[in-house]
């Protein structure tokens, strides 16, 4: 066994560089101009499927959940529910005597889990600094872009029940 | 004779890359619409889909209308 290179006819630059100009294959203007216009009509598909989906999403029917007691937290206190499904953690916040809100603890921005800040009287997403409104979920600070998702609370008797999901 | 063809040449080659330029601009504001409108979409703002849509559609419009400017060009240009 020879550790040296075979011999070969060919020199040795035109091995390693084995890449030709004339063999390579030139995209022209109209070919770039055609491919383009082809990616326009791809963005154009897009938009028609937005509109789509738009145009035939069904109202999503969400179920009636009973979320706790009325008396259950006290005033500026929270409590943990999921909400629609068992992997939709929501936070309700009892903001008043009698008055309740609910959201999603999902922050719009990378999905971090929200906390409520009793002090600053606000929602905080610890991850990046986005803070969201007590009042109705909208964004009053950070990366977020959509308000928070605001579960609509229904009371029966002395049971809060959960019943829609707003702005998901 | 061929000073005459060469300056034509080079009038279309002008026409062809400021064509092209403008077919990549319309380009970018189309992905930007789009991205813009899956946004809006995501947020429950459905009433922005359809003109965005049709705006989507015109810009595309406008594309196919460069492409045919730039074939006209090139075809025209290389005429003997």
């Amino acid at each position: 066994m020879s550790l040296l290179p075979s011999p070969s006819k060919e020199p040795l630059w035109r091995e390693e560089f084995s890449v030709f100009t004339s063999d390579e294959r030139y995209v022209t203007r109209r070919q770039f101009a055609k491919f383009l216009t082809l990616t326009s009509l791809g963005m154009f598909v897009g938009n028609l499927w937005v509109l789509a989906k738009a145009h035939f999403a069904k109202t999503p029917s969400f179920p009636s959940v009973e979320v706790g007691e009325v008396d259950e937290i006290p005033v500026r206190g929270i409590k943990l529910f999921t909400y629609p499904t068992p992997k939709d953690h929501c936070i309700l916040i009892r903001t008043g005597e009698d008055q309740y809100v609910a959201y999603s603890q999902k922050c719009t921005h990378l999905s971090c889990a929200v906390y409520f800040s009793a002090i600053e009287d606000r929602l905080e997403c610890p991850c990046h600094q986005g803070f969201f409104s007590v009042r109705d979920g909208s964004v009053l600070q950070g990366p977020p872009p959509r308000p928070l998702p605001q579960i609509t609370l229904e009371r029966n008797g002395a049971r809060l029940l959960a019943v829609g999901l707003k702005g998901s | 004779m061929a000073k005459l063809e060469r300056y034509q040449q080079r009038r279309g080659l002008v026409a062809i890359d400021g064509a092209m330029a403008l077919i990549f601009i319309l380009l970018i504001v189309q992905i930007w619409l789009l991205g813009a409108t899956l946004e809006a979409f995501l947020a429950g703002h459905a009433g922005a889909v359809l003109p965005a849509a049709i705006c989507s559609g015109l810009v595309f419009l406008g594309c196919v209308a460069l492409d045919l400017f730039v074939t006209r060009v090139d075809q025209e240009s290389r005429k003997p």
